[in-house]
């Protein structure tokens, strides 16, 4: 291969060798890579859509017609949004109630592992002590485990403290009422670190390990270079972990129906939402509206800093 | 209105709680760590002063810096080692322990749960199902990913374009099973359509379906929720593994006169390998613990129950905690080759 990049051919070189009929396939193929690629586009955008208009359609219309004869017959309400927020009747979703559990829970079970998530990935780079790797390398396998694998004795955990051998090391935690966010953020917490410390740990073991060892020179401790080195330094890796973890915990619903209850006290927006299609499956007006709710925060959150998200997804992860 | 403010200023005052502790913590972590060493440095000092008075000149000189390097590394790994350890490693080993017991957790059983779940009817369905969503969802969903990266690939509007593809992996399982419940909504033949899918089949001439009542198809549909979320995800991944070929790579293969199925097979193909493969990875293992989707839509009924949503049933609803262990171990066993893989492959990247 004799290219390099500065290779003046383009121009030239860019008129397919074959001709008239070249081009011509060339354009059909530009075109059906166009047709494809809009009818996928189309496909993953539709069903969100008509759930948007849906839920500003009148209980009667999104009862008895579909929501595209709303751009023949168009019918705006906000009543939908007022029903399954702020409602009357037991039945009608409450949900105003369910996005605070839903905030509640999240910035703290945010906020804990970035913390822990940092200090430990620091530790894993740039400490040295002996098992060191092997503790790494059982947080990456740890990342791996389904979370399916915890619930059971973590509950009992909580509601039952632990016993050997009839020997009460912990009593019960008997938490009750609010208290039981405890609970959800301590299981959320646990289930991100993993994948928490690897991101993180990616990104703190690249940083220049000449400016590391001239800060230890300069006498700086640990603690020291950690707050005002590293993690100044690693903002970009936060934001990315932060986002990727406010998604994970904003949307779970396995999580929040063991450890939150299913009461309007703790479930968050998921739970609830989960209650409502299940038990009246047919209320599309509180169904559409619902959904939206619950959907917005994260979808704002995505769109204006996406750039971090994809980071995030870049560094290989799998979260378990 | 129905919104008790008290209530609601109960949970906030919660959530001061929360954010106090983590400050507490956080901070008092930090600062004790900043306290402790610089009380070790000011005494070691003195002792350094001592020795050069000459108070003592037989004196061991003062301890390097050196040891204390693990007592750092301790406190530093101490809250998530210790979290790990009481939120995930017991509890597992406490999870295969239990799934060798009854319903109670009282007496031994041995593999009974395993037998068990093995000879019902109920279960083989159940794992039937998930191994269709293994299958499936990670081929279909990196096909239309991968499909959709190359060809919107320097195309105009293309971050637009990607934006759509991705905005379903914001989207909560339980927020797009309902969007899906409304595609596959169903109103008897005489009445008006207000499902997409049926006002179609309609449209062509065909009877409405109850598309999630009528197995073996009702898996399908289901699983096309969770193609319309790991799509997203798989073409951003793809996208910017495709974007990563080297650009004289491409250029030279272009002067040879390769077109572009060539061009995709022999250049793209190899070059995103490595991607490709984390990528059905990561799939596959967020398709095996799938809960949300089917619990939302059809609550497992009609046979589309999978692993984690009979696990859940089974310790949480039932009190069948044996039998719901021994569904989350199984569900482990499945993932413990990925995870072996993957040790080995991070080993070879430390190791290079």
């Amino acid at each position: 291969m004799t290219t390099t990049p500065t290779r003046p051919a383009p121009a030239t070189a860019a008129a397919p060798p074959g001709g008239a009929a070249a081009r011509v396939r060339k354009r059909l193929n530009t075109r059906t890579a166009t047709v494809v690629s809009i009818i996928i586009a189309v496909l993953w955008t539709i069903p969100t859509f008509g759930l948007f208009i849906s839920s500003f359609r009148p209980e009667n219309d999104i009862k008895s017609t579909g929501w595209w004869t709303f751009f023949t017959d168009p019918q705006v309400t906000l009543e939908n949004y007022q029903e399954v927020l702020f409602g009357r009747t037991a039945s009608s979703g409450q949900l105003a109630s369910y996005f605070i559990n839903s905030l509640v829970i999240t910035l703290p079970s945010v906020l804990f592992p970035l913390a822990f998530a940092a200090l430990a990935a620091y530790a894993l780079a740039w400490i040295n002590f002996r098992g060191r790797d092997w503790i790494y390398i059982c947080v990456f396998a740890l990342q791996i485990v389904p979370l399916q694998m915890a619930l059971v004795p973590l509950l009992s955990f909580f509601s039952e403290g632990v016993t050997v051998g009839g020997v009460t090391l912990l009593p019960a935690w008997g938490l009750t009422g609010e208290e039981r966010f405890i609970q959800v953020w301590f299981a959320h917490t646990c289930f991100a670190l993993p994948l928490g410390i690897f991101l993180l740990h990616n990104f703190v073991s690249q940083l220049p390990r000449d400016l590391m060892e001239a800060a230890r020179v300069d006498g700086a401790t640990h603690p020291k270079i950690f707050r005002t080195i590293v993690l100044p330094l690693i903002t970009p890796a936060l934001a990315a972990f932060g986002i990727f973890q406010f998604l994970w915990v904003w949307n779970d619903l396995l999580v929040a129906l063991i450890f939150a209850g299913g009461g309007k006290q703790t479930a968050p927006l998921t739970v609830r939402l989960a209650e409502l299609a299940g038990t009246r499956g047919n209320e599309w007006q509180r169904l559409t509206s619902g959904a939206f709710v619950s959907i917005v925060i994260p979808l704002i959150v995505f769109l204006s800093l996406q750039r971090y998200f994809v980071r995030g997804l870049l560094s290989g992860s799998v979260k378990g | 209105m129905n919104f008790d403010v008290a209530a609601e200023a109960d949970k906030l005052t919660m959530l001061g709680y929360g954010l106090l502790a983590f400050v507490v913590v956080v901070g008092g972590l930090l600062l004790l760590l900043d306290i402790v060493p610089s009380w070790f440095a000011r005494q070691r000092e003195q002792r350094l002063a001592m020795a050069v008075a000459g108070v003592d000149p037989a004196a061991p000189p003062p301890a390097r810096r050196k040891p204390r390097e693990w007592l750092f590394g301790l406190f530093f790994l101490l809250p998530a080692v210790l979290l790990l350890l009481v939120g995930l490693v017991v509890p597992a080993i406490r999870t295969v322990l239990l799934s060798l017991m009854d319903g109670r957790s009282e007496s031994w059983v041995g593999l009974d749960n395993y037998s068990w779940m093995f000879s019902q009817d109920e279960i083989l369905s159940v794992l039937t199902n998930t191994l269709v969503w293994v299958l499936l969802v990670p081929l279909l969903a990196t096909s239309v990913g991968l499909i959709y990266a190359v060809l919107v690939d320097r195309a105009r509007l293309e971050s637009l374009a990607k934006a759509l593809v991705f905005m379903p992996t914001a989207i909560s399982f339980v927020g797009a099973g309902i969007i899906w419940k409304f595609v596959y909504a169903y109103r008897g033949p005489e009445q008006e359509q207000i499902g997409l899918l049926n006002q179609l089949v309609v449209g062509f001439g065909g009877e409405p379906q109850q598309w999630l009542q009528n197995p073996p198809l009702n898996t399908l549909f289901l699983i096309v929720v969770m193609v319309w979320i790991q799509a997203g995800f798989a073409m951003v991944v793809l996208s910017a593994a495709i974007k990563a070929i080297p650009a004289d790579v491409v250029e030279a293969a272009r002067l040879d006169g390769v077109n572009s199925w060539q061009m995709f097979w022999r250049i793209t193909m190899p070059s995103i390998r490595p991607a490709l493969i984390v990528v059905v990875v990561t799939i596959s293992i967020a398709t095996l613990k799938l809960f949300d989707i089917v619990r939302t839509m059809t609550n497992g009924n009609y046979d589309t129950n999978v692993i984690a949503t009979e696990m859940y049933n089974q310790a949480f609803r039932y009190g069948q905690t044996g039998q719901g262990s021994a569904l989350a171990v199984f569900l482990f066993v499945l993932v413990i080759p990925i995870v072996i893989y993957q040790i080995r492959n991070l080993r070879k990247q430390r190791e290079a």
